[in-house]
């Protein structure tokens, strides 16, 4: 297969930036996740460097040195010519609990008249669809996904909510996503998960990476409470199936 | 031990910062003025660089409950130790139940307390740098304690330094983030020709300047940001990110704060004036 092009850009004195066509496509973003792999391994192996993937692009970062941006970006083309195929990582599809109840579901209901739809319906079609990790940013864990079925594509909210709570599972146009802490936010809240996504006292604070995969199911309120107090003292344990990507 | 007795404004420890964990959307955070605290490291002799109080605009009122060695760097925050004038970049000697104060700000924004050996406070994901939910506060607070240990017998090479002070500059020097060949001439003629304001929305995460440029309609998709990254909103607002800035946006990304312009920012408060240049 030919390799989409890519771009690169001068960002700072410190970093570049890769970019490949710019749309929201599987397909780039196994490209960029495949071409961070080997730059982790092979070349960027020394702990000044740090490399973030997000939808269409890679920032390659050192913390201290200055870059030689001509040299470095005609290495990177060169790097990505010979890119070979490599095996694939282990991936995961993580399922995760949400409460639907209209205590958290603050929009769930207006959501649903908007689209001319039932509540039901509404949950069907988010707990339906197998979402795509695209980026995770804007906080800590917080989880770009990509997938939503079309027809639960409404804008965000005119006003946004100066306080969301933390948990809170909210769709905006394009994305679906899992507010990881509480924050203002303007997407439209329909559950809550109980799994905590972000946690800094664990040695891999967010068991979620860029590439992986999500999907919803619905719980009891009841069941939720359980799932908070087990987050709370800190035995949950997200559910994950190996996928191979 | 040193105990806050007053916490003032905004009074936070940070080291170098928080790496490895911006792919899970972790902000680097760590002192905002780099340039300053590297002298003040420089002066105690500590190796690595140290975690240091960063001090916001009014000072806080602090009690060292055992012998260090302190300097000071960065704002000119009037500090007393016992009452008596102290000034920047010297190191003094610290006896139990010593007392620091801060007075008027005299000059800049952010002030540095650094001693012998740095502060020794929780470590969260491999910094001491406090940014919330990742560590419990976002400051310090009165009555709070925060650890160091006792340093005895240290004998400075130079005990005072001169320093050159970038605290009057006025000038961000930049250089080209990803979006900036998607500028228009007359949006780059305002970039670089106008006098902007720090708007009062200034703090770690984001200084907004006041003055807008042309409005733009480029639409991306979120990638990656770094401190020092200027992003120009829809309306023509420019976004200044700093240390605890978000690890990804949607705006465009138009220019890049060298390091040195990040020190200098990190030194001004709302309504002072700057310019861009592009080097």
């Amino acid at each position: 297969m030919n390799s989409p092009k890519i771009n690169i850009k001068p960002f700072g004195v410190h970093s570049v930036m890769i970019e490949w066509p710019n749309e929201v496509s599987e397909i780039i973003l196994e490209k960029i996740l495949h071409f961070e792999r080997f730059l982790t391994k092979e070349i960027f192996i020394d702990n000044e460097w740090e490399l973030v993937p997000s939808y269409n692009s890679l920032l390659i970062t050192n913390r201290t040195e200055q870059l030689d941006f001509l040299k470095l970006s005609s290495h990177i083309h060169n790097w990505y010519a010979q890119l070979k195929e490599s095996p694939k990582p282990d991936r995961y599809l993580w399922r995760l609990p949400v409460s639907y109840d209209l205590e958290f579901g603050l929009d769930l209901e207006e959501v649903a008249n908007r689209l001319q739809k039932t509540k039901e319906e509404i949950i069907a079609m988010h707990t339906g669809a197998t979402y795509t990790v695209f980026g995770i940013g804007f906080l800590p864990g917080f989880m770009y996904l990509g997938g939503i079925d079309e027809g639960l594509e409404l804008p965000r909210k005119a006003t946004p909510r100066p306080k969301v709570i933390k948990g809170a599972v909210g769709v905006a146009g394009k994305q679906a996503g899992i507010y990881p802490q509480e924050s203002p936010g303007g997407w439209n809240i329909i559950g809550n998960c109980a799994v905590p996504i972000f946690d800094a006292t664990k040695e891999n604070p967010c068991f979620v990476s860029v590439g992986d995969k999500i999907e919803f199911y619905r719980i009891s309120k009841a069941e939720h409470d359980l799932r908070k107090i087990e987050a709370e003292v800190g035995i949950y344990k997200p559910e994950k199936i190996k996928i191979n990507a | 031990m040193l105990k806050v007795l007053k916490a003032g404004f905004y009074t936070t420890i940070q080291d170098a910062g928080r790496f490895y964990y911006r792919n899970k959307g972790v902000p680097v955070s760590g002192v905002m003025d780099e340039i300053s605290v590297f002298k003040l490291d420089s002066l105690l002799e500590n190796e690595e660089p140290s975690a240091v109080l960063e001090i916001t605009m009014t000072g806080p009122t602090l009690v060292f409950e055992k012998e260090t060695y302190m300097a000071l760097g960065g704002a000119k925050l009037s500090a007393t130790l016992n009452n008596l004038p102290i000034q920047n970049y010297k190191v003094y000697k610290i006896e139990k139940g010593d007392i620091i104060s801060f007075g008027k700000l005299e000059k800049g924004f952010r002030s540095y307390l650094a001693v012998k050996g740095g502060f020794t406070s929780e470590q969260v994901l491999g910094s001491r740098s406090f940014y919330r939910p990742i560590t419990k506060n976002n400051r310090l607070n009165d009555n709070d304690i925060v650890p160091y240990s006792t340093q005895l017998n240290f004998q400075p090479k130079i005990s005072e330094i001169k320093v050159d002070s970038f605290l009057d500059d006025t000038v961000l020097e930049v250089t080209k983030a990803p979006e900036f060949d998607l500028l228009t001439d007359k949006q780059l003629e305002d970039i670089f020709s106008k006098t902007f304001t720090v708007a009062h929305e200034n703090n770690r995460m984001a200084y907004q300047l006041t003055e807008t440029i042309r409005p733009h309609t480029i639409s991306m998709l979120t990638s990656a940001t770094i401190p020092g990254t200027v992003q120009l909103t829809p309306a023509g607002k420019l976004i200044v990110l700093m240390k605890d800035g978000q690890t990804t946006g949607g705006y465009p990304r138009v220019v890049q704060l060298t390091d040195k312009a990040i020190c200098i920012l990190a030194q001004k408060k709302g309504g002072d004036s700057l310019s861009i240049k592009l080097v």
